[in-house]
């Protein structure tokens, strides 16, 4: 078997799990009761969290540039998806809208970033994300100020009402794997390889014929339209938004995440999200119930992991990974060792 | 016009502070590339080392100095030698992560272990009121900003009058060549790190007893520093010195700007936002620096 139809049949695997793990099999004569309430909506979190984060990843994996704003384009899908589906538009409507929306400001916030030099666009998008915080804050005609939008309706699909969990489970994990397929194609088109080959080395392929302006402006554009559609669902999940979970801290815990997880890989974003969000989680359950944990807070922790993981392996969990799997699997000469001939020095 | 002199020594005053957080961080950058992302909690954790040691019966000065040489040992010696030694050979973008991690550490290490409430500071300077033309100040604005332009007067003393300094200004514009003429690079780069923590102690000494003390202070703060250094111009000393005047005096014209254009003055902070796009639209070198030639 190779590894291709080796890779393609764990995805699968992983896939009918998630599909499965969550639900009550006992009806279908199965020892399995599923998950709680609780722990489902965990697992939306991850999912949308890990939406969110695949943009991140196009941005910073992909096209070399930091990104600060991730949570405020969440906040700009969630505000308007709230407000269009409560003025009864359609869900479908306000997600296409929140994307839309998300990538034209992105286009808007890029284009002065990106004349100038690199780690421009991790100022101007972090002096935006403190600006959106502000109008979710202070536009109360709009946006409800810190009082937030309530009753979110969830939306109903083909018939189906998604408001049990389960059910919004399934509708948000059907819509991760359609983006992340949707990434999957972009990255591998010759276009999106552009990208690997810009991250690679800027100058030879501008020398080749890239237009790296162009083509960062687009990452990150898109990257920043992930932000928003991961925040159209991100609305009716949690039925109720404030300005809190779009302000600069949730912003910087994006781009840890990604980098966390394995930047520049299609696994690492789904990583990183599933250690941000489990262990928030469930260091929160522990704090709440020891309380000798009470000072062991969630970012605390984190901060840590992600000080100890970029000293030991920048390449974060998944490089990690790769790294005590390669050598087993094909034996190969010590690629960081000495040409012949040259000097180790 | 009274008032308006008045609100530009208030801002003067304010802009000398972020200037001294933004030539810390632009000195790190030309020295290590080094993008400090943590420079906001950097200026924060100062004023609670001070508050620990008065806590513990130590009188101001005592506790100023303690605040300066814990703030050499932690922003200086550990960060240099934890995290940003590890990291230099990996690239720029883990260390930029890295000090991100940092700032988090920091800011939610303040939170958990003193206290998430603001914290009043002593009030070093006296608050009272003079007058003078027509407009009022306050002594501890003029000392402030007294204080503030003695550090950076002995800072540009030291950079272009000392050996060290010219050392220092020798190994962040070429490296290489240092080396070769026998400096050690290191070691300058070490000292960079030990200037930044005292700027940042200085800095955060002087703006706790106006603002409050509380972890969170870091974030503004650390805007404040990053759009003074752009402003300014990233690569230059003088730069960022110009940038964090005009950050802080034009903080201050905020509200009265901001209500004639019919804003809400809670808009104070985004500030910020519009003079680095402005800047990066039409000169991205920054008002005082050197346009960068790309090395290939």
């Amino acid at each position: 078997m190779t590894m291709k139809t080796l890779g393609s049949v764990l995805l699968t695997a992983i896939l009918a799990v998630l599909i499965l793990a969550p639900a009550d099999l006992t009806g279908l004569g199965l020892p399995w009761g599923g998950f709680r309430r609780s722990d489902i909506d965990v697992l939306t979190l991850w999912l949308i969290t890990a939406i969110a984060a695949m943009g991140v990843n196009l941005i910073v994996g992909y096209a070399g540039q930091e990104t600060l704003a991730q949570a405020a384009f969440l906040g700009i899908g969630a505000y308007l998806t709230a407000l269009m589906t409560k003025a009864g538009y359609p869900f479908v409507a306000a997600f296409l809208a929140s994307g839309l929306l998300s990538f034209v400001v992105g286009i808007l916030l890029g284009f002065p970033a990106l004349r100038v030099q690199k780690h421009y666009l991790a100022f101007v998008t972090l002096a935006f994300t403190v600006f959106a915080w502000l109008v979710f804050r202070n536009e109360e005609w709009l946006t409800g100020g810190v009082t937030g939008i309530q009753n979110i309706p969830r939306p109903t699909l083909f018939g189906f009402r998604s408001k049990p969990a389960l059910v919004y489970y399934w509708f948000a994990l059907a819509m991760t794997v359609a983006l992340a397929l949707v990434m999957a194609w972009i990255l591998r088109s010759p276009w999106g390889r552009a990208f690997t080959a810009l991250r690679e080395n800027a100058i030879r392929a501008e020398s080749l014929g890239v237009d790296v302006r162009t083509y960062t402006l687009l990452a990150f554009a898109i990257g920043s339209a992930y932000g928003g559609l991961a925040g159209a669902l991100y609305a009716p999940f949690v039925e109720f938004i404030d300005p809190s979970p779009f302000a600069l801290g949730p912003s910087l815990l994006f781009l840890l995440m990604v980098v966390v997880g394995g930047m520049g890989t299609q696994a690492g974003p789904f990583i990183g999200a599933a250690v941000a969000v489990l262990l928030q989680n469930r260091l929160e359950i522990l704090q709440s119930s020891n309380p000798a944990f009470a000072h062991l807070s969630y970012l605390l922790v984190y901060a840590i992991l992600v000080m100890v993981l970029m000293a030991f392996c920048p390449t974060g969990i998944v490089g990690l990974w790769q790294r005590i799997t390669a050598p087993r699997r094909r034996p190969h000469a010590d690629d960081k060792g000495p040409i012949l001939g040259q000097v180790k020095s | 016009m009274a008032d308006f002199l008045q609100l530009l020594v208030a801002g003067l005053a304010t802009g000398a502070i972020y200037a001294l957080a933004a030539i810390g961080f632009t000195l790190l950058w030309q020295t290590s590339q080094t993008i400090n992302f943590a420079q906001g909690e950097f200026v924060m954790l100062p004023a609670f080392l001070a508050l620990i040691a008065m806590n513990l019966g130590a009188p101001f000065p005592l506790a100023a100095l303690i605040a300066i040489l814990g703030a050499m040992v932690i922003l200086g010696l550990t960060f240099k030698l934890a995290i940003v030694d590890p990291l230099i050979k990996s690239g720029p973008l883990p260390l930029v992560i890295s000090t991100i991690g940092v700032g988090l550490l920091l800011k939610d290490g303040v939170k958990e272990f003193y206290s998430a409430e603001a914290q009043p500071f002593p009030k070093v300077f006296p608050e009272t009121p003079f007058s003078l033309g027509g407009a009022n100040f306050t002594y501890a604005q003029i000392a402030v900003l007294g204080v503030a332009l003695a550090v950076i007067m002995a800072l540009n003393w030291f950079l272009a009058g000392t050996r060290t300094g010219r050392q220092m200004q020798a190994s962040a514009q070429n490296p290489t060549v240092a080396r070769i003429l026998g400096i050690n690079v290191n070691r300058m780069i070490f000292y960079t790190f030990l200037i930044n923590a005292i700027l940042a102690a200085v800095a955060s000494l002087l703006i706790a007893p106006s603002q409050f003390a509380k972890f969170s202070q870091g974030e503004q703060l650390g805007l404040a520093a990053f759009v003074a250094a752009i402003v300014g111009g990233f690569n230059q000393v003088r730069g960022a010195i110009v940038g964090g005047l005009v950050v802080g005096v034009a903080d201050n014209f905020a509200p009265t700007l901001l209500s004639a254009a019919g804003l809400s003055s809670a808009y104070r902070q985004a500030l910020p936002l519009f003079l680095l796009v402005l800047i990066i639209l039409f000169r991205p070198q920054g008002l005082v620096g050197r346009k960068e030639e790309r090395a290939i």
